[in-house]
């Protein structure tokens, strides 16, 4: 199994890297896995994360479902990284010597890995980036360039402040106007009501969508939104971090123009992200930051610039993260993405069930597993009809091993959208257990009825 | 670490029955504190007597332990001199970093002495702070004009 190689050769303009490396090239074993995938076994997935045998300092196992916050990690990635830190580590495309060249050839490596785990059509279409963050800001900064007043930028009120606040700042740097759809009220993207309403027009120069709603679990019909985009000329960006980790990805097939998705929930390292854009596309698009690594030649009066990808890397990049990150897409397609994806898809459909069980529980979003993503947010009211705040419920949950998120998410706009400042969210993963779901709905039951016992008489000095 | 040194019965009375809380007239300052990593908010509003804290009214969202301290806090500084308050403060501030190192003193903090078993849990620190550090705020707007007045008459 390797990408689907263009045959284009090496970029003139950067002679200064090695040959990008190509899956293709790599030795056997380095690649993504051919092998047929291994039946799912959660219990012998969960050896390959030390850190899920942990206990609480009361004894009690630790469940942790917080994975859309971010992942564990495997043994084999922690092990990557130390390899090379400890035996190939220099700095890369500069350093020529043993040890620069190694470093070289393992970051570039990485770039193939994440090319062909993402159905990239080149290495050469992979940016790596601190996180998703700064991907999609790059995304803004370079698309949204050439923006005049009049302009629209389209989002949606679902997502990430990460896919808000960049086009926030994009459209005051340029006077363009940030507009977003809905979602309905069961918590779906509201693409039928956005189009009607005329969201997307001639006006339409760029639209960036979250794949997976990180708060809701909803998996958005990206390629839809993008072909309606497309149909007015605009460019369409997908905000795929909670989607790559858990779903198989084919960014052809996502039909966008850049995608952005980051490294640490996908059982990689942290201080790594990914840009995935279309070769022509990122090829026209201007530098964003500057520094070393991403010219070609500079001179006091003028520099110019390295083609994509080394373009959009300014300075020393994450390489032992690179290194990282492609033994975790190794990891994960040994799994089998579909093999993860119909494994959540089990989690998520028994935690639905459980937490219905759970008096004074309302999910947000999606209360059916079909086209929903792992992460399930809810609020939680006590025997009197009163809101138990999440901070509250995941101090309660916490007590009892479980880890799990209270807050707005990163997604403040979609909480006013449902009325309610904020939630709680569990999220599972590729190595959540239904043993875990049931030690949650517990956790659940109980925190209800700590803060649902009757009130004493008043507090010492009420007046 | 046991979630019920945190949960004191002190604790869950006032949030479930939070002391001076709504909104009130008049007020000489008014100020909204957020805790961003949450979303917890409160808007608060001082009314001054001269140099005494004649009211504080509230309104927020928050968890148990944000509405709780703010219920305490408006208890313990409402008749009191605005610089006794700000003292109180300092007070409350030294428990809350303390790690629940310190013996908190019940003359003086009152209720305030529950929240010494919140510093046990870094991440709630900010929670039972948001309330004092709103009076806090305010306080010192309402001293800053005072200040300016005098300084122009």
């Amino acid at each position: 199994m390797t990408a689907q190689l263009d045959g284009r050769p090496p970029l003139s303009g950067g002679g200064q890297y090695p040959d990008v490396i190509e899956p293709a090239e790599l030795d056997a074993g380095e690649g993504l896995t051919t092998e047929e995938p291994i039946p799912y076994d959660v219990h012998a997935i969960r050896a390959d994360f030390p850190i899920l045998e942990r206990t609480t300092p009361d004894g009690l196992p630790l469940v942790y479902l917080d994975s859309a916050n971010t992942s564990q990690k495997p043994r084999c990635v922690v092990e990557a990284i130390e390899d090379h830190y400890l035996s190939h580590n220099a700095n890369v495309a500069r350093a020529m010597h043993l040890l620069g060249a190694e470093a070289t050839a393992a970051f570039e490596s990485s770039r193939a890995v994440l090319a062909e785990f993402v159905g990239a059509a080149s290495s050469d279409e992979i940016v790596f980036t601190k996180n998703a963050s700064e991907a999609l800001n790059l995304c803004a900064h370079t698309l949204g360039a050439s923006l005049r007043p009049g302009d629209e930028i389209v989002v949606s009120v679902m997502e990430h402040h990460s896919n808000i606040v960049p086009w926030q700042l994009l459209a005051e740097r340029t006077g363009a106007t940030l507009r977003w759809f809905d979602v309905t009220d069961e918590g779906r993207l509201d693409v039928a009501g956005g189009l009607a309403a005329g969201l997307l027009n001639e006006r339409t120069k760029i639209v960036s969508i979250a794949h997976v709603s990180n708060v809701l679990g909803t998996v958005n019909p990206v390629a839809e939104v993008a072909a309606a985009a497309h149909a007015y000329g605009a460019r369409v960006v997908v905000d795929a971090s909670q989607s790559v980790p858990q779903m198989p990805t084919d960014v052809a097939a996502l039909g966008a123009d850049l995608v952005a998705f980051t490294g640490h929930k996908m059982v990689g390292p942290t201080g790594i992200g990914v840009l995935w854009g279309r070769y022509d596309l990122l090829a026209e698009l201007p530098p964003f930051l500057g520094g070393g690594e991403m010219i070609e030649t500079v001179r006091m009066t003028g520099s110019t610039f390295a083609p994509p990808p080394h373009r959009f890397e300014a300075g020393t990049p994450p390489i032992a993260q690179a290194v990282g990150l492609a033994a975790a897409a190794r990891y994960l397609s040994a799994l089998g993405m579909d093999q993860v994806a119909a494994h959540e898809h089990l989690i998520t459909a028994y935690a639905l069930e459980g937490l219905s069980t759970v008096k004074g529980l309302r999910v947000l979003g999606p209360t059916t597993a079909t086209d929903r993503g792992g992460a399930i947010a809810f609020t939680l009211q006590n025997h009197d009809g009163e809101q138990i705040h999440p901070h509250d419920v995941s101090q309660l949950l916490d007590a009892r091993g479980v880890a799990v998120r209270g807050g707005h998410h990163c997604a403040r706009p979609l909480h006013e959208r449902f009325g309610v400042q904020s939630s709680t969210r569990a999220s599972s993963y590729l190595y959540t257990t239904t043993a875990e779901i049931d030690v949650l709905v517990d956790a659940l039951n109980r925190t209800v009825g700590f803060f649902s016992r009757p009130p004493r008489e008043s507090a010492r000095r009420a007046r | 670490m046991n979630v019920e040194d945190m949960y004191q019965e002190i604790i869950l009375d006032h949030y479930r029955a939070k002391h001076h809380s709504g909104l009130r007239e008049p007020y000489e300052a008014e100020v909204h504190h957020v805790n961003p990593s949450c979303g917890d908010e409160v808007t608060l509003r001082l009314h001054l007597d001269g140099d005494t804290v004649a009211d504080v009214s509230y309104e927020g969202q928050g968890c148990s332990i944000s509405q709780a301290s703010t219920s305490v806090m408006s208890d313990l500084v409402i008749g009191r001199r605005v610089s006794d308050g700000l003292d109180l403060h300092e007070e409350f501030l030294a428990l809350m970093q303390s790690q629940g190192r310190t013996e908190p003193d019940e003359d003086r903090l009152e209720d305030g002495i529950a929240f010494a078993g919140v510093a046990k849990f870094p991440a709630r620190v900010k929670c039972a702070l948001l309330g004092w550090s709103a009076f806090k705020d305010a306080a010192l707007r309402t001293t800053a004009e005072q200040d300016q007045t005098e300084g122009a008459a």
